[in-house]
């Protein structure tokens, strides 16, 4: 009786969900399959065409993918290695600590536009921080100037701006781990080091396939930070595939875009499982 | 090893910190002072920055649409989600399980999937151009991640705290309202929040929606920024200040509340 109430709370939800969610997602696949240009009247059917010229024929779309790729790995690997670490030093409670991780965080509330600006005056070749202060030290580049390593520049601006983030989950996982255990190691004359390959990277496992899984998402997802620091459109050592898809759609190409955006969600899924897998023996 | 630990945590900071301190501080410089003294105080500050940016770029106008896309977008979602979180937790059988999935479903959607098909029909129904229409698809496209979060805690709660209350009389509705949402609370602040960071640094649709600049929000004008002023870094700057103000103003009086947030809606990524 009661109950049949309950059935009419989430349907303002489902009606807008339904309507601006569901509906054009399922309407994404529908324009995937036309050469659809967003304002003719008229398209037509191309089949699995559009599909077909991405996967084997758009050396756009597969640069776009290249630098994503090597960007996600990056990223992965970077601020996974760099959340876990700040989490470990700061995994006892102090107030040092708990400003510290507070300072980490910060950056994640900004704006990737805001983070991106920041990083294109620590990388601008005349003037930036990073020439200021590694030319003394004889470390000179152009940053987001050269072709091939551009996309990894970007990579550590990414991790600057969402290790803190990660860290935090990181630091959830490390205090759940019963003190005993360390305290029972301790006992048995283990370093430091074994302490953390014994103890506390067995039992993060999962937080570590948590921020694996975040950030892998976010990477894929950072088109913000790229608009911001690259402009728009991007050029193409800084395209990653959701700038790409951007600038199709931006090009008219309403059908084409629609199709890439496809393949976009099913490489997210493809990786996100690989990555799944991957973590998993990691820790064994 | 304590003095290592220390040096090691003391040269983050700096990585962190010093960059925001030459943002804040160059935006009260011209960009003569900048380049030659980045890292120094501002010896002659300027508000010439902030003057160019408030007047001539409007950008409090721009910031006003910030705030009243944010100020409607963030309590419609967080009213509908816990509606629907609610119902996902207290219905029987698998029609919680089944109103949850349809949400959480969406969390694999990426918004390139659907903003194609989304900006036809937005333009269709005349929500281009306008603020509205950022404010209902802000609802539309954080649905998932607000409904995932606050089902997860509403399942925690006991069932017996709303069934003693029925036995009083209560309704569904009342049972909601005097009982879930207060007892909530933590989670819908930290939802709260996580929501506000979202709709204010969101990028993505404004730019697919709004050609107007009097519609534009602060990302979006920031990223026109980029392509006016190109390297004239003090005025870009002055920019990342006015839109990470409040931000950071709001992250320093409810910290715990929002690391709870973000931390919470990571899975949205």
């Amino acid at each position: 009786m009661k109950q049949k109430a309950l059935l009419l709370f989430p349907v303002p939800a489902l009606v807008l969900y339904g309507a601006f969610f569901v509906l054009p997602a399922v309407q994404g696949l529908q324009y995937s399959t036309t050469d659809w240009d967003g304002y003719s009247p008229s398209f037509q059917n191309v089949g699995l065409d559009n599909f077909r010229r991405v996967v084997t024929a758009d050396d756009q779309f597969s640069n776009a993918l290249g630098n994503n790729l090597k960007f996600l790995l990056t990223v992965v690997l970077g601020q996974t290695v760099l959340a876990l670490f700040l989490a470990v030093l700061l995994a006892a409670r102090s107030r040092g600590s708990t400003w510290l991780r507070g300072l980490f965080f910060l950056p994640t509330i900004l704006s990737s536009v805001s983070v991106a600006f920041v990083w294109k005056f620590i990388y601008d070749p005349n003037f930036g921080l990073a020439d200021q202060l590694l030319r003394p030290l004889g470390v000179t580049s152009s940053y987001l100037g050269d072709e091939q390593k551009a996309v990894f520049f970007v990579g550590f601006a990414q991790i600057w701006f969402h290790a803190g983030q990660m860290m935090i989950i990181y630091l959830a996982g490390i205090n759940q781990i019963p003190a005993e255990l360390y305290e029972a190691a301790r006992t048995d004359g283990a370093g430091r080091w074994q302490q953390f390959r014994h103890i506390t990277w067995p039992l993060v496992a999962p937080a570590t396939a948590l921020v694996v899984a975040y950030t892998t998402i976010q990477s894929f997802k950072a088109f913000d930070l790229i608009l911001g620091l690259a402009g728009n459109p991007p050029r193409s050592a800084l395209d990653i595939l959701s700038t790409r898809i951007y600038t199709t759609f931006a090009n008219n190409q309403l059908g084409y875009a629609a199709a890439e955006s496809v393949v976009f969600m099913l490489a997210i899924a493809l990786v996100t499982w690989l990555q799944n897998r991957a973590t998993r023996l990691a820790h064994r | 090893m304590k003095t290592g630990r220390r040096a090691l945590l003391g040269f983050y900071s700096l990585i962190v910190i010093v960059p925001l301190l030459v943002v804040v501080g160059g935006s009260f410089k011209t960009t003569q002072q900048l380049f030659d003294s980045p890292f120094g105080l501002p010896t002659h500050p300027t508000l010439d920055n902030y003057d160019t940016v408030l007047r001539q770029q409007n950008l409090l106008r721009v910031l006003g649409n910030s705030i009243t896309v944010v100020a409607v977008s963030v309590p419609v979602t967080l009213i509908l989600a816990s509606l629907t979180a609610y119902a996902a937790a207290r219905l029987p059988g698998w029609w919680g399980r089944v109103v949850f999935g349809i949400f959480a479903a969406g969390l694999a959607v990426p918004a390139q999937a659907m903003m194609i098909p989304q900006y036809v029909q937005f333009d269709r129904l005349g929500l281009r151009n306008s603020l509205t229409g950022l404010m209902l698809i802000n609802v539309v496209v954080t649905l998932p991640v607000a409904v995932f979060i606050l089902t997860g805690f509403m399942r925690t709660l006991p069932q017996e705290l709303y069934e003693a209350a029925e036995l009083d009389g209560a309704g569904a509705w009342t049972t909601f309202r005097k009982i879930a949402v207060p007892l909530s609370f933590p989670s819908l602040a930290a939802t709260s929040i996580f929501l506000v960071v979202m709709h204010w640094n969101d990028l993505l649709y404004p730019l697919l929606f709004i050609d107007d600049p009097a519609k534009r929000t602060l990302p979006l004008a920031l990223l026109d920024f980029q392509g006016e002023y190109l390297t004239d870094y003090p005025l870009l700057f002055t920019g990342v200040v006015v839109a990470s103000v409040p931000m950071v103003l709001a992250y320093a009086f409810l910290q715990r509340h929002f690391v709870a947030g973000i931390t919470a809606g990571s899975v949205k990524g």
